[in-house]
């Protein structure tokens, strides 16, 4: 009776894995099987044309402006912010309220940032719908993730880092950017990293916040799409499957490149800062 | 470093120690300044969101009992029901848990316990990629092979419906649970393991008698993770919900949850009825907020 049971989940268990690595690699199967053709130098440097065969280097464009504004402004600050709940504050009060806002930030879907950002940011502040009003949303979207992954880093600095620092008698803030904070730098790093990846794959916020045009933006303060709204309108609009896989390989591969460079990255620097 | 002689220096030294402690405060000050950042934010938005949601029915007369049970959305004739929405969301969440979760619970279990080191090691990582793989592209798989796979199957005259919905949200939730739980899993002390079989207990049933127990806190993340993707997804949804204005029956039903209607109208609204989309954000808010707190009750009792 038991070896029967112990059979029968056993069999679930491969079952149900096999599934999902099916059920995954068909998705990123039909994705390359469908986009490859499209897939040219032209198609990705070349400018779009709304008349179909054109590029997308504008989404491209468009995808590094948010990337490089938000992390502009997330990163400092998001360190910032984790130093003093780990170096600085006294636990109490105060950090409980931080700790918790910072907790609810991470479970607020990305349609209520999209919402606030559109009443907020383009029209509140008149930034209007554009890749300055986009930028800003997404700088909330990762604070917390910069947050909290440069707060774990700085847990795994030991303690004798900080008082032979101390004694040797360097001020707090000295201890703190010659010290404390490029040993925790690999874990920083990786969290900047896992940003990039959030800001690439959003999509309903940037939505609401910089709009649809397609085309080339003059500058951060004009309306333009990502690659993720590109994908989604070109489904949505036309049913242009064929496109969206094409823009859907370029995103596949920029995730990877991320992941990639985020593993290399952390291993490089824990070796660098284990001599 | 010399003592000093003579007034001069000590005046040199007292100057730049005071720089040196006006530093020290102020960039304390800046810290302090950043971590309050995150509770401004939160307070903006949640301010912003409910302000403008909450206008139609404190400034305007509108019933909120009427907006939350009320059946019918036509903005042109000032209705705004969101029940269908509503009802679309909840099935849509439980669907996507009810095949999801096990699934990828299992595939966890599977990698961690079963699979042999080299499988774990390619299988592993690939699905932590995966994880990372915007939600619009499971919605342009959804819409290029799931939907006319139902409608042939089920003979529909459109194949985007609530099942469509259910679908691509169990896939995206998968590699999101398979990958936290993989990590609370091998968390388990080998100990654990080791003093299970040592009394006799099967391989299988050290897994799922102690194992898995041992690992429930993970787990529960790992759920309520994946969870929150779902919920608050909306692109991917967009292209396979159909966007019907109907209470569900069915499960091949076309439906609009409540994030797709926000995304939706939100570009060409204005007026009471951009408050209304507001106000179906702070719904979808309060949802995800009691779902939340569903969960961490069940961890809790578990836990017991």
């Amino acid at each position: 009776m038991i070896q029967l049971k112990d059979k029968l989940l056993r069999g679930l268990l491969w079952i149900s894995a096999f599934l999902s690595v099916a059920v995954l690699v068909m998705i990123v199967g039909f994705i390359f099987y469908k986009g490859i053709n499209l897939i040219s130098f032209s198609f990705i440097f070349g400018d779009y044309s709304p008349t179909g065969g054109g590029g997308i280097w504008p989404m491209i464009v468009t995808t590094i402006y948010t990337i490089l504004i938000s992390l502009i402004i997330a990163t400092p600050i998001g360190i910032f912010a984790a130093v003093y709940l780990q170096e600085y504050a006294k636990q109490g009060r105060l950090v409980r309220t931080i700790r918790f806002a910072t907790e609810s930030l991470t479970g607020i879907p990305s349609i209520i940032y999209g919402l606030f950002g559109a009443v907020f940011f383009v029209t509140t502040l008149k930034l209007g719908m554009s890749i300055i009003a986009a930028s800003l949303t997404l700088t909330i979207i990762v604070l917390p993730v910069i947050i909290r992954t440069t707060e774990e880093a700085l847990k795994t600095v030991p303690l004798s880092y900080r008082e032979g620092s101390l004694a040797l008698g360097t001020t707090k803030l000295q201890t703190l950017y010659k010290v404390i904070l490029p040993s925790a730098m690999p874990g920083v790093l990786s969290g900047i990293i896992l940003s990039i990846g959030r800001i690439v794959g959003e999509s309903a916020a940037i939505f609401l916040t910089a709009g649809t045009v397609a085309a080339m933006p003059d500058s951060i303060f004009s309306s333009a799409r990502t690659l993720t709204v590109h994908a989604y309108l070109v489904t949505q609009e036309s049913g242009d499957i064929e496109l969206a896989a094409a823009v859907g390989i370029v995103l596949i591969v920029i995730i990877l490149v991320i992941n990639l460079s985020a593993t290399f990255i952390s291993k490089k620097l824990n070796r660098a800062t284990n001599k | 470093m010399s003592i000093p002689t003579n007034n001069k220096q000590v005046v040199v030294i007292d100057k730049a120690n005071k720089r040196k402690y006006m530093l020290e405060k102020m960039s304390s000050r800046i810290f302090l300044i950043c971590a309050l950042l995150s509770v401004l934010t939160l307070v903006l938005i949640i301010g912003f969101v409910f302000y403008k949601g909450a206008h139609p029915f404190v400034a305007e007369g509108y019933s909120f009992i009427d907006f939350i049970f009320g059946k019918d959305w036509v903005p042109s004739e000032d209705k705004f029901g969101i029940f269908p929405m509503i009802v679309a969301s909840i099935f849509a969440t439980i669907g996507a848990l009810i095949i999801g979760v096990p699934i990828g619970l299992f595939t966890s279990i599977f990698l961690a316990e079963i699979a042999s080191k080299r499988v774990a090691k390619i299988i592993s990582p690939a699905i932590q990629l995966l994880a990372g793989i915007p939600s619009v592209l499971y919605g342009v798989f959804g819409l290029a092979i799931i939907v006319p796979f139902l409608q042939n199957t089920f003979g529909l005259v459109k194949g985007q419906s609530l099942l469509a919905v259910i679908l691509v949200l169990a896939i995206m939730m998968l590699p999101t649970i398979v990958t936290v739980a993989e990590t609370a899993i091998r968390a388990v002390p080998q100990t654990y393991r080791e003093g299970s079989l040592a009394l006799g207990v099967s391989h299988i049933g050290t897994i799922f008698k102690v194992i898995v127990p041992a690992a429930k806190s993970g787990i529960m993340t790992a759920i309520v993770l994946g969870l929150g993707r779902a919920i608050g997804e909306t692109m991917a949804v967009i292209l396979v919900a159909g966007n019907s204005l109907i209470v569900p029956t069915s499960l091949t039903d076309s439906v609009r949850p409540l994030t797709t209607n926000i995304a939706l109208e939100m570009g060409y609204a204005f007026g009471t009825h951009q408050d209304m989309l507001f106000a179906t954000g702070i719904v979808l808010f309060s949802f995800i907020l009691i779902l939340n707190f569903v969960l961490a009750k069940i961890s809790a009792k578990g836990g017991n």
